[in-house]
């Protein structure tokens, strides 16, 4: 297995579970499950275990690999010098189960879906571009962007609603865009997250391959998995693509004055996505479009930007489910940690968390407290129409 | 078996139970070198009344119970020897009360250092309490229980003189209050009653299990900083821990001295944290720290070392994150240490037996001591790192482990949260009656023999 060599150089402290002042615990799936085992510490412990044949593999053994959903709070919080590796060792032993087919049922599922039909929702592929319907948003040709939608945002219905919120946004402001519609693939962040390298390369190099011939240069994401594998996987494969994710965008349109805006008397909090923040470290882009909108009151959570707790959509758990319900499942307890800043909205900016954090919404009964809109959506409301 | 699993799930939830080899493997060891036994079951209750009923079920059924904190002794001290129920308390992890006016916290036994240290900074922002330089992971009552030391122990002791009571459930069953919370709803105070709290500090979980305790707190200056000052003569270590104690003028009172780098090889490097709530404090105190060890630097014997400001809160920060680093130094991820509380005036002796033995061992090293009670005592860490990966290497650890146990008896010393074997020296060069008081206890409490079974036991 790679990284064979780090992997007994985990002292198990457990720096990895908290936020930088230790206020919390920050791991999700430890958080959840509260066995040790459920910590990164106990993940690399148990990796070694398995490659020292001092364990044998298992369902339980495969959910607690999984059950990881690569939040990357262990890496920010880690005080090792392989930190930087923890992800790709955990990734690596979610590879060994699937080279070994020994993944719980629904990754071999969605591993399914993929391969099948090119996206988990098992949805026909002709129905990827219909959410654009009734919009500007054209098919791309020769636009200076490709708007890259992705799975969620295609599919599922608060991911679209989100893309036309970004769509009509960035086309009213003018830009050039223009999105693949039917011929939009899988991204593969997800896949490769999961450990199927083989799957995710094929998906990738599809990608490169299809932006290139059609003269991509410039990517907007809507989705900050996307974003992240775009950004920080597709060069090593060979797509060097000028890659932004919504907010940036928008953030650069708002500070144009390309998008007039008026009073939006609204109090705020924001939920970094993980792919967004630690991975990406992109932290100012959405607040600041936030700021820009008069009279919005933004409002942080305690635990926010390196520190923020993930919504449990991360790792493609959004599509298996392997941290399952309950009250300590991640997407409820960020719920109620946001309503405890007073906040009327939870900003977010990702499909993924739009999504999570509203069922936790309504599974927490706060419908009446509290909503989930995205940052282009709360962007509409202070739009000078 | 599958009758106690099952009453442990009706006590606990299953979802909290396991008795899978996952948990099962993780359970069974800890960071440091000794080795690994299993347990039968990994069980995390959530309040007091589960761990009785936890306990109660363990003697009916004769099962071994070794409760759990953050185990980050490092030896071995919630190792399973004899199988049974690890007892994970993380689940127990409320603040109940901090008393701003009296300056006390009480928190369940899975409160970790961090979560308390967080929350005052956020809630009570003018108290700390006293902050080992274990991760914080570690939790308040097990180090306690353990009797450890933290960033506040130069000035006040070791953090079992710090707690003011404690809600204990006995090997029998009984759900007890220890100190003024025994007729008082407050938690203020062990005196003035028969302390009863030494029944259960130091003892490892061998006499119950301790579900709450309240420690002292204290106020938290404004300002902090730290001075470094360095010999390289071991011989002048005492004295001058003695002078810059004697100012009363210090916070925290550390030693550092390590083979590496080069340059720094010999070098007895004591850090001296000073805190306080004005510039004209801090200056006051600065200037009596360093008149007080004035001589050594007229002799050229010792001297200041420059800290650049970039340093400085690396130094300051607690728990020290660098000293967890110390694991990895090996790149090996393995690291245990023999803590030895040992009177002031016996630290040369103890700094010598560390040169021969990693001579003979070829082992890294590192000295980590800290002050206790303004120089009454001090814990000096004879550390060594290995290589996880190098079975070789570990048992040379364990050889270099057993001969610090050997050379800190030898120097007069007490081995603090000791392993096994060290407890076994222990035991042997202890005076006999005390031996025995120790077993009467302990068979008056634990008459089946359920705690932490293989500690504090005669062979």
């Amino acid at each position: 297995m790679e990284y064979k060599d780090i992997i007994h150089r985990c002292f198990r402290c457990g720096y990895c579970k908290f936020t930088d002042d230790y206020q919390d615990i920050n791991c999700p799936s430890y958080k959840k499950f509260s066995f040790e085992t459920y910590s990164p510490g106990g993940r690399m412990w148990l990796i070694r275990a398995w490659l020292n044949k001092e364990m044998v593999t298992s369902p339980h053994y495969a959910e607690i690999l999984y059950s990881c959903i690569t939040c990357g709070n262990c890496k920010e919080h880690c005080v090792f010098t392989f930190k930087d590796e923890l992800l790709n060792i955990f990734e690596a032993a979610k590879a060994e189960l699937v080279s070994e087919g020994l993944v719980p049922p629904a990754v071999r599922d969605y591993f399914k879906a993929m391969s099948i039909n090119g996206n988990p929702y098992k949805e026909p592929q002709d129905e990827k571009g219909k959410w654009a319907e009734g919009t500007n948003v054209q098919l791309y040709s020769d636009q200076e962007y490709l708007f890259y939608v992705g799975d969620v945002g295609s599919y599922d219905e608060r991911g679209k609603k989100m893309a036309r919120f970004v769509g009509n946004l960035l086309t009213e402001a003018g830009l050039s865009i223009g999105i693949l519609g039917k011929g939009e693939t899988s991204d593969g962040n997800d896949v490769k997250a999961l450990g199927e390298k083989w799957l995710f390369q094929q998906l990738a190099e599809d990608n490169i391959r299809n932006f290139h011939e059609i003269g991509v240069k410039k990517i907007i994401t809507l989705d900050p998995h996307a974003f992240n594998v775009f950004s920080q996987e597709y060069p090593s494969l060979g797509g060097n693509f000028e890659v932004w994710h919504y907010t940036q965008i928008l953030n650069m349109l708002v500070k144009d004055k390309r998008i007039p805006l008026s009073d939006y008397e609204v109090k705020v909090t924001y939920h970094d996505p993980c792919y967004l923040g630690r991975h990406n470290h992109i932290y100012e882009a959405p607040r600041e479009v936030l700021r820009c909108i008069p009279s919005l009151d933004l409002v942080e959570m305690v635990r926010n930007r390196e520190d923020a707790f993930c919504c449990g959509g991360g790792g493609g758990n959004f599509f298996t489910d392997i941290l399952g319900t309950g009250e300590e499942s991640p997407n409820r307890v960020r719920v109620r940690e946001a309503c405890g800043t007073g906040a009327d909205i939870i900003a977010v900016a990702c499909p993924m968390c739009s999504k999570m954090l509203d069922d936790a919404v309504k599974a927490e009964g706060l419908e009446e407290k509290i909503k989930v809109q995205d940052i282009a959506e709360i962007l509409y409301q202070a739009v000078a129409h | 078996m599958d009758k106690i699993y099952k009453a442990l799930t009706d006590i606990v939830g299953p979802e909290y139970v396991s008795n899978d080899p996952e948990e099962l493997f993780f359970y069974s060891s800890d960071q440091g070198t000794s080795e690994p036994r299993s347990p039968d079951f990994v069980v995390m209750p959530r309040s007091t009344e589960e761990v009785q009923q936890i306990v109660l079920l363990a003697n009916e059924e004769k099962l071994p119970i070794v409760p759990m904190g953050g185990s980050l002794t490092l030896s071995g001290l919630c190792i399973p020897h004899r199988k049974g129920v690890i007892l994970d308390l993380k689940r127990m992890s409320n603040i109940l009360e901090v008393n701003e006016m009296s300056r006390y916290a009480l928190v369940e036994a899975g409160v970790s250092q961090g979560a308390l240290q967080s929350y005052l900074a956020i809630n009570h922002p003018k108290l700390m309490h006293s902050v080992p330089d274990a991760p914080p992971a570690n939790t308040i009552v097990g180090n306690v229980l353990i009797q450890g030391s933290g960033h506040l122990s130069q000035e006040t002791g070791f953090h079992s003189e710090m707690l003011n009571g404690l809600e204990v459930v006995l090997p029998t069953g009984e759900i007890c209050r220890i100190g003024s919370s025994a007729l008082s709803a407050k938690w203020f105070a062990r005196a003035p009653l028969p302390d009863l709290a030494g029944l259960f500090l130091g003892w490892f979980g061998t006499t119950g299990v301790v579900t709450k305790a309240s420690i002292r707190l204290y106020p938290k200056p404004l300002k902090k900083d730290v001075l470094m000052f360095v010999t390289e003569n071991p011989n002048h270590v005492p004295d001058i821990i003695y002078r810059v104690t004697r100012t009363k003028m210090a916070e925290d009172v550390n030693l550092f001295a390590q083979p590496k780098p080069d340059w720094a090889e010999g070098f007895q490097q004591t850090v001296i944290n000073i805190t306080g709530d004005s510039e004209d404090e801090m200056s006051f105190k600065r200037r009596l720290i360093r008149k007080s060890v004035e001589d050594y630097i007229k002799n050229k014997e010792g001297g200041f070392m420059l800290i650049l400001p970039q340093m400085k809160p690396g130094l300051l920060e607690a728990p020290l994150r660098e000293l967890t680093r110390f694991a990895d130094v090996m790149k090996g991820g393995g690291f245990e240490y023999v803590g030895i509380i040992m009177a002031t005036e016996d630290f040369p002796q103890a700094y010598y037996d560390t040169l021969e033995i990693a001579k003979k061992y070829r082992q890294k090293w590192s000295i980590m001591c800290r002050v206790i009670g303004r120089g009454h005592s001090m814990m000096f860490a004879y550390s060594w790192p290995f290589n996880r990966a190098d079975v070789e290497d570990i048992k040379m650890a364990r050889k270099a482990l057993f001969e610090s146990n050997i050379s800190g008896l030898r120097n007069e010393g007490v081995i603090w949260k000791s392993e096994l074997e060290g407890q076994r020296m222990m035991m042997e060069k202890m005076d006999p009656n005390t031996l025995k008081l120790l077993q009467k206890i302990k068979r008056t409490l634990d008459p089946n023999g359920i705690m932490n079974p293989g500690n504090w036991e005669v062979a």
